[in-house]
């Protein structure tokens, strides 16, 4: 049997598509290890959306004039792209909006209010960001449901055991977990807890905003009922990112934003819904920001999904290896090989504030903080910590300087 | 650069703190948040016979090298003043005893302890909170 293997990513090169490297900072040259906030742009992406306003910007789904039609196109297009890459049944089911954040928002109110009441249970996980938690929260506090948290174990990994005992005899309605933790980079097993919702009669929505510039996403085999994603951590823009929903489920809900394009008919006392995507994408949509998500997608798939989950893996096991040599410092998180290039860490003593910026002064960029992560920080029991996180243009030296960078943090604050 | 942010009288302050601790049954107590980073700061104040000069200030919390040596600093600026002298006080006067360049981040690092002194003030004594502040004094700590 012939096997081909595909070459691994050669994030060296791969650099040279971000303009962003092409500077220095406080003299050095750039370490941008905190992808996880947000990605680089490619100039692919930024030409993309350069050449979208230079030739066929228009409002999107309006005239009928020729641009308008180039513009439309340019946007459809991209939400044909996004179809694909999250290998959705129906390119209506894909929902332009700002990022993951408005996503689970959009599923909160619409699904949530017709759907929640006293009785029922909403269940999340300790390890969610607040935009995957917040809202539910929130939404089950005014509809009188409960809301609660499956645990993690010692390695910031859902307790899938105590899904039953977490729930007990509640009547769980809805289920919302990440696939990727943006603060520890553990990649959670969901199609198992969305197989588990399902035997209980729960939806399962899924915050991929984490998962999707990492690995292949497929709404599908993971058997999700939605999925949340941010376009500007997967290479595109800021200000765009989807919603995936099943089509059922998305036509039985009543709209989140009401305005323009939405409607089918608008009278004097009522107004009718469009068709699916727009009931869900009121006013002028983000054209030029789909368009560069568009582009980002076709970027990714050109390196391969799989080959860049293969080298933050790598880089995550080399970091950790190398977090491990300086001494004092405690890692949080599952192993290299169940974690997307992320690595969340403290050093004794010193305030992660305090470590990133005296990395700072070595070019190097990493957060410190909560990561929209209280009831995680809570958990783990510390206020804050630092995180280094990696994408396909990382290189290995860079976690050297990061590590050289500790050595000086200690020297100045230890 | 670094070697400013860090100079040796924010990292003695760092490390050996002034007036951190409790005081037990204070005449005015406030706790405060950074929503940044999640550091918070407590402050304590016992005032002298007059009921208005600063007779014993302490705090506590957790945070970085930033916020831990500026608050230390405040503790050692107001023991002795009145609590409307506090309350008037300019942010200013504190960032110029810091001595530091501050990025706006920073900032709120820096003044976290300051504003909490001026709730606590506020609280007990019924001393002027400027709109900055307000956000402090609405902050419920559970």
């Amino acid at each position: 049997m012939a096997v081909t293997a595909r070459p691994a990513l050669d994030a060296q090169k791969l650099r040279a598509d971000f303009p962003i490297f092409e500077q220095m900072i406080h003299g050095k040259p750039l370490a941008y290890l905190d992808s996880a906030v947000s990605s680089q742009k490619p100039r692919q992406v930024l030409d993309a959306m350069n050449v979208f306003y230079e030739t066929s910007y228009t409002n999107v789904h309006r005239g009928v004039y020729t641009l308008s039609e180039r513009a439309t196109d340019a946007y459809e297009g991209a939400r044909e792209k996004v179809r694909a890459f999250v290998n959705a049944p129906s390119a209506r089911e894909v929902i332009f909006l700002r990022n993951a954040t408005e996503a689970l928002n959009l599923v909160a109110y619409s699904w949530g209010l017709n759907n929640l009441g006293p009785g029922d249970v909403v269940l999340v996980s300790e390890l969610e960001h607040h935009s995957n938690f917040v809202p539910w929260q929130y939404m089950a506090n005014r509809t009188g449901a409960d809301f609660r948290m499956l645990p993690l174990d010692e390695h910031g990994e859902l307790r899938l055991d105590l899904l039953d005992e977490t729930v007990g005899d509640g009547n769980v309605k809805v289920v919302a977990t990440n696939l990727v933790s943006n603060s520890l980079g553990t990649i959670s097993p969901v199609e198992k807890v969305a197989a588990w919702a399902h035997e209980r009669g729960a939806i399962y929505v899924c915050d991929a905003a984490q998962a999707a510039p990492h690995r292949a996403v497929d709404v599908q085999a993971l058997g999700c009922d939605f999925v949340a994603v941010s376009g500007h951590k997967m290479c595109g823009p800021s200000g765009v990112g989807f919603l995936w929903g099943r089509a059922e489920l998305l036509e039985s809900m009543e709209p989140f934003l009401m305005g323009g394009h939405m409607i089918r008919q608008v009278r004097f006392d009522s107004t009718t819904w469009g068709e699916l995507p727009h009931k869900f994408e009121a006013g002028t949509a983000p054209a030029a920001e789909a368009v560069g998500l568009g582009a980002a997608v076709d970027y990714l798939t050109d390196v391969g999904l799989d080959a860049i989950a293969e080298h933050e893996h790598a880089l995550a096991a080399y970091a950790l290896e190398r977090l491990a040599e300086v001494g004092g410092i405690t890692s949080y998180g599952p192993p290299a090989d169940r974690r997307a290039g992320i690595v969340s860490f403290n050093v004794d003593g010193i305030h992660p504030h305090d470590v990133a910026q005296v990395l700072d002064s070595e070019g190097i960029a990493i957060r410190a903080g909560h990561h929209c992560c209280q009831p995680l920080m809570t958990k783990l029991g510390v206020a804050a910590t630092n995180r280094a996180s990696f994408y396909l243009y990382t290189v290995p030296d860079e976690i050297d300087r990061l590590v050289e960078g500790l050595h000086k943090v200690r020297r100045i604050l230890g | 650069m670094v070697d400013d942010l860090y100079r040796e009288v924010i990292l003695d302050h760092y490390k050996n703190p002034r007036g951190h601790g409790v005081i037990e049954g204070a005449d005015a107590h406030a706790e405060g948040l950074n929503p940044l980073c999640g550091d918070e700061v407590s402050i304590y104040v016992q005032f002298a016979e007059d009921g208005e000069t600063i007779d014993e200030v302490k705090f506590s919390g957790r945070g970085c090298a930033i916020s831990q040596a500026s608050t230390s600093m405040l503790m050692e600026m107001v023991k002795g003043r009145t609590a409307t002298e506090i309350a008037e006080l300019p942010k200013d006067e504190l960032l110029e005893e810091i001595g530091i360049p501050l990025t706006p981040i920073r900032l709120k690092c820096a003044l976290l302890g300051l504003g909490v002194l001026k709730v606590a003030l506020h609280r007990a004594k019924g001393t002027a909170l400027p709109e900055e502040w307000a956000g402090l004094d609405e902050l419920d700590l559970r």
